[in-house]
């Protein structure tokens, strides 16, 4: 592994450990869907987006978009990490009186460019935002970050078929592919596939990876746009509750947040993964 | 109203480059001269109202001044959770302009009749709701609503609806226009019912009675000091709207009267609280459903020659 890849590593430990830290302390839901954006968040975040956390409103930003808000606590710790805002703010999540609410709130914090939490918002307003760049002959590009069940949406299909009508090469979006939704898998509850096929007669760019490999997902996003007039998708195969052994692949971490046990298991758990790999 | 509309947009919108509009591909013979002015700043987003209230969202939060335009139900009940998350609770400048208030679409059905809308779009935190009563007051309505901050839905009737007012009105979002003075009665209308009060008013101008007219084109925010004032006056209030008897003006009214300590005579008349499949145009449903001239005339008579002439003793405090 590259250096690069090493330092995106350690931040990723970093960022799961606050994520941990945060579910447990405010009893709150999704740690499983917050671990398994980890890494492409931390590759948007400090590899991929024009941003400047000093200036977080600066007109040809690349703007994304968390369309699956339940995930936000990963997206609070990457940007307090990116220093949008001090870190112990990342302690007042979901408490009584604290400052971070469960679902991505804009006004709360700066760097959430749209509040989101019932799925099925972000794509559209992320074609709005793509939209308008286009139209003023801005750069900025626009990511959308989408769980896998959200796609049981029309809404998102809506969106999909405007993107493409609208030629739309500034919009990318990405499915954190993790296969379990909120009551099940996704090919027992609403079967997705096929999924790529479905996106490509949509008229979308489709592109495959595995969403925790660093080299691939740096690779695929340097490919921006994937083809000229046409907005392109992200397959991210992940896996829910990523990086803690007894939360991979577990519905369960759907909803349960984690004891003070084990919280402490999962941190030691990350502090043996020195080498970077799990 | 909606030739008042477009027309005031497209003139709005050669100033203001900010402007868009967005329609759930409705609007043929009325939204064609903003299409060919502005090809840019139009959008038709397809029969796809949820994708289309968020794509005016992220329009929005990129500077832009977004109208979206489409059948009322359409445009409000199909995608009232991208209303309510998406504009209101960024509080976004999306100006939502629904067609076909109440029975504006009288034989296309329940589907397209537009009844509960006012109901829903005034229970949103940071949601503006306007009705203008005629052309006039829908320029107005348009043109501030440009620098109103926040989401609007201004509710429009259909087409071919008259000037009401006589003379220019003074227009301001949140206020009431009195357009009549008589010191009998009050009539509060709003949106396409402000002709049939005006009309009202007249006629019982005729035998005797002087009826006050005032529009109420904003339902929310609400105009409190004058409905107050009016019920203060000790004079029987009556509020006139196609809408459904729940949620409308008249709900809103009545919470402000209850409130109030006043002792006002006060009856709603509105549409029941019902899915109307009688075939008909509207003229004919609204004669059917108790909101013909006749019909108002002779509510409004009933309820004033039933009640003692005993205005003094009505008077409320402000309170």
């Amino acid at each position: 592994m590259s250096n690069v890849n090493d330092s995106l590593v350690e931040i990723s430990k970093n960022i799961r450990k606050n994520i941990l830290k945060m579910v447990t302390v405010s009893k709150s839901s999704h740690v499983g869907s917050a671990l398994s954006i980890v890494e492409i968040l931390v590759t948007l975040y400090f590899k991929i987006l024009n941003i400047d956390p000093s200036n977080p409103k600066k007109e040809d930003r690349d703007r994304f978009i968390l369309s699956k808000g339940h995930g936000c606590s990963a997206l609070y710790a990457v940007l307090a990490l990116k220093n949008f805002f001090p870190e112990e703010i990342l302690e007042s999540y979901g408490t009584n009186g604290g400052t971070l609410l469960g679902h991505a709130t804009k006004e709360i914090v700066p760097g959430v460019e749209v509040s989101t939490g019932s799925l099925g918002h972000g794509l559209s307003i992320g074609a709005g935002i793509a939209f308008a760049g286009k139209h003023d002959h801005s750069k900025y590009r626009v990511f959308v970050l989408l769980s896998d069940g959200e796609c049981d949406e029309g809404s998102v299909w809506e969106a999909a078929m405007f993107a493409a009508h609208h030629k739309l090469d500034n919009l990318i979006a990405i499915i954190d592919y993790n296969k379990l939704q909120a009551f099940g898998r996704t090919e027992e509850v609403n079967n997705l596939e096929p999924l790529i096929d479905k996106w490509k007669s949509f008229g979308w760019m489709v592109q495959e990876i595995d969403g925790h490999n660093f080299s691939q997902i740096i690779k695929v996003f340097e490919k921006i746009p994937f083809k000229e007039n046409k907005p392109g998708i992200i397959i991210a195969h992940t896996v829910k509750g990523k990086g803690i052994s007894f939360m991979e692949n577990q519905l369960v971490w759907h909803y349960k947040s984690p004891s003070k046990e084990e919280m402490d298991l999962a941190l030691k758990e990350l502090s043996l993964y020195e080498d970077g790999v799990y | 109203m909606r030739m008042a509309f477009i027309n005031k947009l497209c003139q709005l919108a050669k100033e203001d480059e900010r402007i868009f509009l967005l329609t759930g591909d409705l609007g043929f013979s009325v939204l064609e001269q903003f299409k060919e002015a502005f090809p840019k700043r139009f959008i038709n987003a397809g029969v796809a109202e949820a994708n289309m209230i968020g794509v005016a969202a992220g329009l929005s939060l990129s500077g832009k001044v977004v109208f979206v335009y489409s059948i009322i139900p359409f445009v409000t009940m199909r995608c009232y959770e991208q209303v309510r998350n998406d504009l209101c609770q960024q509080n976004l400048d999306v100006k939502i302009i629904g067609v076909g208030g109440g029975l504006s679409y009288g034989t296309a059905g329940p589907t397209h009749h537009a009844i509960e809308d006012i109901a829903i779009m005034r229970a949103l935190p940071n949601m503006t709701v306007v009705c203008p009563g005629d052309p006039i007051e829908t320029e107005f309505a348009v043109e501030q609503a440009v620098s109103y901050e926040g989401p609007i839905y201004i509710r429009l009737g259909k087409g071919n609806e008259p000037n009401v007012h006589e003379t220019i009105p003074e227009f301001k979002i949140g206020k009431g226009i009195i357009l009549k003075n008589g010191n009998d009665l009050n009539i509060l209308a709003t949106g396409n019912m402000l002709e049939n009060a005006k009309i009202v008013a007249d006629r019982l101008e005729k035998e005797g009675i002087n009826a006050s007219v005032i529009s109420m084109h904003t339902i929310k925010p609400l105009d409190v000091d004058l409905i107050k004032d009016l019920a203060y006056s000790g004079e029987p209030m009556f509020t006139i709207e196609e809408h459904s008897i729940i949620g409308g003006l008249g709900s809103a009214v009545a919470n402000i009267l209850a409130e109030s300590n006043s002792r006002v005579i006060f009856k709603r008349i509105a549409l029941p609280d019902a899915y109307i499949k009688n075939v008909g145009d509207q003229e004919y449903l609204r004669y059917l459903n108790s909101l013909s001239i006749e019909k108002i005339m002779n509510k409004i008579l009933k309820e004033i020659n039933n009640q003692p002439d005993d205005k003094a003793s009505r008077r409320g405090s402000i309170s």
